[in-house]
């Protein structure tokens, strides 16, 4: 690892004057927080991060997990992945987002990391990863080592012809279907941004991930008061059983009247740069039948414009049958 | 802890890393005695526990957090030694395989392992044993399923991972309340 500097500030407005002044987004920045550090770290190490400071905000508190006015909850952004998915009222609520948390990682990587770092790790491509190898991400310029090479793990939509990684969290797809909000503190207050709106896609600058600025702290989630509790379900779909990313997963969330739809929420990870949610397939689903073609259809619109690489076609099938599995779990169909 | 001093071991003999200018101290207790270390900013937990500390039961697998090895139990929770820093540690209380045992008793999940055959080159047990003890702790495990699944977090390339579960399973059994075994 390189070396670095090492801060602990012991407020909030001490850790944001450790970030003053600092350009761009904070993918880019050279001063860093540090929290969990289980992403960031690792990426140290590999020499694919190289901050010149590292601001350790673990005691800041922003720890608790809070009822909010809207009727929702708030989830601190130091809480620690595992506090936060084996809280009884995101349990009983956000069933989705402890299981899609839960289906994250190890045990011991979830009592390190922490909400909000969560959302800012960074994609598992190996080729981000490999210094060796030209990436768009990690050296703006020198090209994409995933276009050409293996990439039976990358994006099946919304990449661009510069990137083709994924984002790798399961916590952000249940919260991309939740329709979260972030909450943010920085030189100018606070201010909240819409979950849809925190990551992008990588387009001509894949080496940003969020909109996060890089004099910004992210302080909490908030979640909305409809968790979706009675019909809703996350499933994970990956090379091993336990203790690895998604090649598919999805959030599936349904309000029912009966056997009719009201509405829907469906997030997919594993297959772009950001949880990937469509409008058309949910608007699609109101107001049918909970049946499998009525969920065979929605799948069918929302991978509409999927393009493939040449290892990672079979993504496709596996997003229709993983799409058709959920929402049927969530509805309580039977499927097989 | 007895340092090896035959000839094999020659390049292990332990000399503490020299501080560098910008070291950092760091006091936490580990293993229930009071330490305070300089270390340079970037050095892991795990690095200090092995190099600074002599405590090598903690072992260094992959150093990327993704094969348990390094597992150690900070404030009585498991976590990757490997992938936090020593100075993020200040203050905190850090219970390593060295510090389960109560004099010659052994702790029960290290009894278990024994008598369950739990092992076979040993080099990932003492992260499994850690791990184990977070398990217990955290009380989400009911099956032998959730233990394989709350568990994957520690890789075993011997493929002792039946007489794992089994060792777990006993301990589990015989003290529900083996809960406080993680941290003494």
């Amino acid at each position: 690892m390189r070396a670095f500097s090492y801060g602990r500030p012991d407020s909030v407005d001490a850790a944001l004057r450790g970030v003053a002044g600092q350009p761009g987004t904070t993918t880019e920045a050279a001063v860093k927080f540090v929290a969990g550090g289980t992403n960031l770290l690792d990426l140290m190490k590999a020499d694919v991060m190289r901050p010149e400071r590292l601001l350790d905000i673990s005691r800041l508190g922003l720890d608790q997990i809070e009822e909010i006015e809207n009727g929702g909850l708030r989830l601190g952004a130091l809480a620690r992945n595992a506090d936060t998915a084996y809280d009884a009222r995101v349990q009983a609520r956000y069933p989705m987002l402890s299981k899609a948390i839960l289906a994250g990682a190890s045990a011991q990587l979830r009592n390190m990391a922490t909400n909000g770092g969560n959302l800012l790790q960074r994609t598992r491509c190996y080729y981000f990863y490999d210094t060796g190898t030209p990436c768009n991400k990690r050296e703006p310029g020198t090209g994409c080592g995933a276009l050409t090479g293996v990439n039976r793990i990358h994006a099946i939509l919304g990449a661009s012809d510069r990137c083709i990684a994924v984002h790798p969290s399961d916590m952000c797809v249940a919260l991309a279907a939740l329709d979260a909000v972030v909450r943010v503190s920085g030189p100018k207050g606070e201010r909240t941004i819409p979950f849809a709106d925190f990551h992008r896609l990588p387009g001509d600058t894949p080496h940003i991930d969020s909109n996060l600025a890089a004099d910004e702290l992210i302080t909490a989630i908030d979640l909305p008061a409809e968790g979706f509790a009675d019909h809703s379900t996350y499933l994970k779909v990956r090379d091993r059983a336990s203790y690895a990313f998604a090649l598919v997963s999805v959030a599936a969330a349904l309000k029912l009247d009966g056997q009719t739809i009201r509405s829907a929420r469906l997030a997919l990870g594993g297959v772009a740069h950001k949880p990937w949610r469509d409008p058309a397939a949910e608007a699609g689903l109101a107001g049918k039948p909970a049946s499998l073609e009525t969920f065979r259809e929605a799948a069918r619109v929302l991978l509409r414009d999927a393009r493939v690489q040449s290892h990672n076609a079979f993504k496709i099938g596996l997003a229709e049958r993983a799409i058709v599995r959920a929402l049927a779990e969530a509805a309580g169909v039977e499927h097989s | 802890m007895s340092q090896p001093t035959g000839p094999a071991f020659q390049g292990h003999a332990r000399k503490q890393p020299a501080p560098p200018p910008d070291a950092m101290e760091v006091s936490l207790t580990i293993n229930g005695s009071r330490k305070t270390l300089r270390v340079a900013p970037w050095t892991s937990l795990l690095d200090a526990l092995r190099l600074h500390l002599d405590l090598t039961g903690t072992k260094k697998g992959c150093d990327h957090g993704q094969c348990g090895a390094c597992t150690v139990l900070v404030d009585g929770r498991r976590i990757n030694s490997c992938l936090t820093l020593a100075v993020m540690a200040e203050g905190r209380t850090v219970t390593t395989i060295e510090g389960l045992a109560s004099g010659d008793a052994l702790h029960p999940l290290q009894e278990a392992f024994v008598e369950q055959d739990a092992f076979q080159c040993g080099y990932c047990t003492p992260g499994q044993i850690c791990s184990a003890a977070g398990l217990l702790e955290e009380g989400h495990a009911r099956t032998d399923d959730d233990i394989r699944e709350l568990m994957s977090g520690n890789l075993c390339r011997c493929g002792a991972y039946p007489n794992i579960v089994a060792a777990i399973r006993q301990v589990m059994d015989a003290q529900p309340a083996a809960r406080d075994g993680g941290t003494p």
